[in-house]
């Protein structure tokens, strides 16, 4: 009996009962399919860090209040931020940043729901992050609350279309500013739609769209880009005596962070690798399962076929003979269920992707991988009730009804 | 190792089929079974026997070692020549394939084939002498027309009658060239007409030389063979010429 001959039986067998047979494959598409969205999904996850790490830069140092901390986010604040430009050395900048969600108006056009971005004036050079036309508004402005906004590359155009924006007016809440410049369009990063928002001098956020306290001048993040890179161990030593002295906190206990990128995607790539994991064990589980689905119901079909493998013996067939062909019966319900599995996976990826609830990246090697995942399971599951099956006796099984 | 000089009896060439104070206990202890008490039986080739008895005679148990289904607990069994009573289970598949054509009560063919399909079904189970894909379908259909199915090659089982079903088992039980046809109660499922065709058949392959074994409980049945052998008790009780009056003798068949 060759291994060609056992197939074409085996699938002969298999054509016995089509629906319980398609129903079988169900828990292997199932796992097929999770292992390649999950390396799918993870590899865009990896993929969105790489593009933070791309949009920052690795010389900035991130100064924020400690999250988790108590009332830390009332106590750092933007003259904090100032402080460190005044007093640390080594540095090039610093962008303090604090948002608010208003509706604005300007041109033939009105936006609900714009986030808007309080920065200083260092902001394009530290963030690297150039305008397309215009200006930026300058320390001066800032310091005087003038009233000035740059433009998302988005909002310039929903608001103005192609025209030149320059020295047009704006409304964002109640307020009216003058726009002095359009940045350059840069697209979401990171999950940052970074065309869609409007640029406003820190102080006139504060003045007029605080939105928790009128008048309160914390801030979120204040990113300090340093000279170079061997200089961010000595920056951050300084920022933190300097934050410390001007909180009366112990340095060992600060109410504020002082990061660097490479902390944040640490962070964020354990975060990453959690959910990857949690995917991996949803995989392992539905293809267990989904053996688990193949061994019963081959465990079924010997019981049911039993006078059909007793009159095979009684022809000439050896053990080995019974158990191959159940074991390929075994295999072929595997095997469609990881063709079927695989298509599914890379449906669903490509749907995540559509749909936007999640950036996927599909990974070629996950194809091969998903698919010898289910030969494996097709094996091991089906070896059982194979070896049931070249157990049986000749003249049981043919007396059997 | 030699077994001791006075333990060595060879078989008997004339003999296709010899078997030396064959035994088969079912349990142990004192629950264990006799199903055959010592039996010495011989058939010859080309022989033409009947195996009759009463349920519990031993028959069943009788045929399915002879068929090499079974092993017998102690005895030898030789299949032309060949002690086969302790051979290996994959051993006694491969002569159940190449030795032993059966034909069963209840046809036991594989619905999901066609009758071409169900006659190659023992030449894919071939380990000597393999054969390719056309050299069997030519030797299945050459079996078929034999049997005088050449017009129903393709028909499932469901599609053909009681006999013409029994026809193709028996073109299967012949295509690799057995040297003994056993025949289980072959005509049990059948109507008059179709139990004469098929014994018609039977006869033909018997005249053609075929070794054929048959177990029935049908007198009229056993009418047909040269010879009947009387189970009882798992003992031969009577073996003869004389059709199955000296079985009914003992206690009657069934």
């Amino acid at each position: 009996m060759t291994f060609i001959e056992t197939l074409s039986m085996a699938w002969e067998g298999l054509k016995l009962n089509k629906v319980r047979s398609l129903l079988t494959t169900l828990g292997v598409i199932i796992g097929v399919a999770s292992v390649i969205l999950m390396l799918a999904v993870s590899a865009g996850a990896e993929a969105t860090i790489a593009d933070q790490i791309n949009s920052l830069g690795a010389d900035l140092v991130i100064v924020g209040p400690m999250r988790g901390s108590p009332g830390a986010s009332k106590t750092f604040v933007y003259e904090d931020a100032l402080a460190i430009e005044e007093n640390v050395s080594h540095i090039v900048g610093v962008s303090a940043e604090q948002f608010s969600t208003q509706d604005i108006k300007g041109g033939d056009g009105a936006l609900e729901a714009i986030s808007i971005l309080g920065v200083t004036s260092d902001f394009p050079e530290v963030r690297d992050y150039a305008l397309a036309t215009g200006r930026f508004f300058t320390y001066e402005e800032n310091d005087r609350k003038t009233k000035v906004a740059v433009l998302g590359h988005g909002i310039a155009q929903d608001l103005f279309g192609g025209e030149d924006s320059f020295g047009r007016e704006i409304t964002i809440g109640a307020t009216r500013l003058t726009v002095v410049g359009v940045m350059e369009e840069k697209g979401i990063v990171a999950d940052v739609d970074y065309d869609g928002r409007v640029y406003v001098p820190i102080t006139v956020l504060f003045q007029k769209f605080a939105t928790t306290q009128v008048g309160s001048d914390r801030i979120r993040t204040a990113y300090v880009k340093v000279e170079g890179r061997d200089e961010i161990d000595g920056v951050m030593a300084q920022i933190t005596s300097l934050l410390a002295e001007r909180h009366g906190v112990d340095p060992g206990n600060p109410d504020f962070s002082v990061q660097t990128q490479q902390d944040i995607i640490a962070t964020q790539e354990a975060t990453t690798e959690a959910f990857r994991d949690l995917l991996a064990w949803v995989a392992g589980v539905s293809l267990l399962v989904g053996g688990i689905g193949i061994m019963n119901i081959m465990l079924v079909s010997v019981a049911q076929r039993t006078r059909e493998i007793g009159l095979r013996q009684a022809l000439g067939a050896r053990p080995g003979d019974v158990r191959l062909q159940f074991l390929l019966e075994a295999v072929i319900l595997s095997l469609v269920g990881g063709l079927v599995g695989v298509l599914g996976g890379i449906g669903g990826s490509h749907l995540f992707g559509v749909l936007g609830t999640m950036r996927t990246e599909l990974v070629p090697a996950s194809i091969p991988l998903a698919f010898g995942a289910s030969a494996v399971v097709g094996i091991f599951f089906g070896y059982y009730p194979a070896t049931q099956a070249a157990r049986l006796d000749p003249i049981e099984a043919l007396r059997r009804e | 190792m030699t077994a001791p000089a006075q333990d060595i009896i060879l078989p008997d060439k004339d003999l296709l089929i010899e078997t030396r104070e064959l035994k088969k206990r079912h349990g142990e202890g004192e629950i264990a079974v006799h199903a055959l008490a010592g039996v010495d039986l011989g058939i010859r080739r080309g022989e033409f026997a009947a195996i009759m008895g009463p349920s519990g005679s031993g028959k069943s148990t009788l045929m399915n070692i002879l068929g090499c289904l079974d092993r017998p607990t102690e005895g030898a069994y030789y299949l032309d020549e060949e002690n086969v009573s302790e051979l290996s289970k994959n051993d006694l598949a491969d002569v159940r394939n190449r030795k032993i054509g059966f034909v069963f009560q209840s046809f036991n063919l594989l619905s999901q084939l066609s009758a071409l399909k169900n006659v190659m079904l023992p030449m894919m189970y071939r380990i000597e002498d393999r054969l390719d894909v056309f050299e069997r379908e030519e030797r299945a259909i050459a079996a078929l027309e034999s049997v005088g199915l050449g017009d129903r090659l393709h028909h499932r089982p469901t599609e053909l009658s009681g006999g013409q079903q029994q026809r193709v088992a028996i073109a299967r039980a012949l295509v690799n060239d057995p040297v003994l046809l056993l025949a289980d109660e072959p005509t049990g499922n059948l109507d008059t007409q179709s139990s004469y065709e098929i014994m018609e058949l039977i006869h033909n392959l018997h005249d053609q030389g075929a070794t054929i074994l048959m177990v029935t409980h049908e007198p009229d049945i056993a009418a047909h063979a040269e010879r009947v052998i009387c189970l009882r008790d798992g003992l031969v009780v009577s073996d003869g010429q004389d059709g199955s009056t000296a079985c009914l003798a003992q206690g009657g068949v069934q």
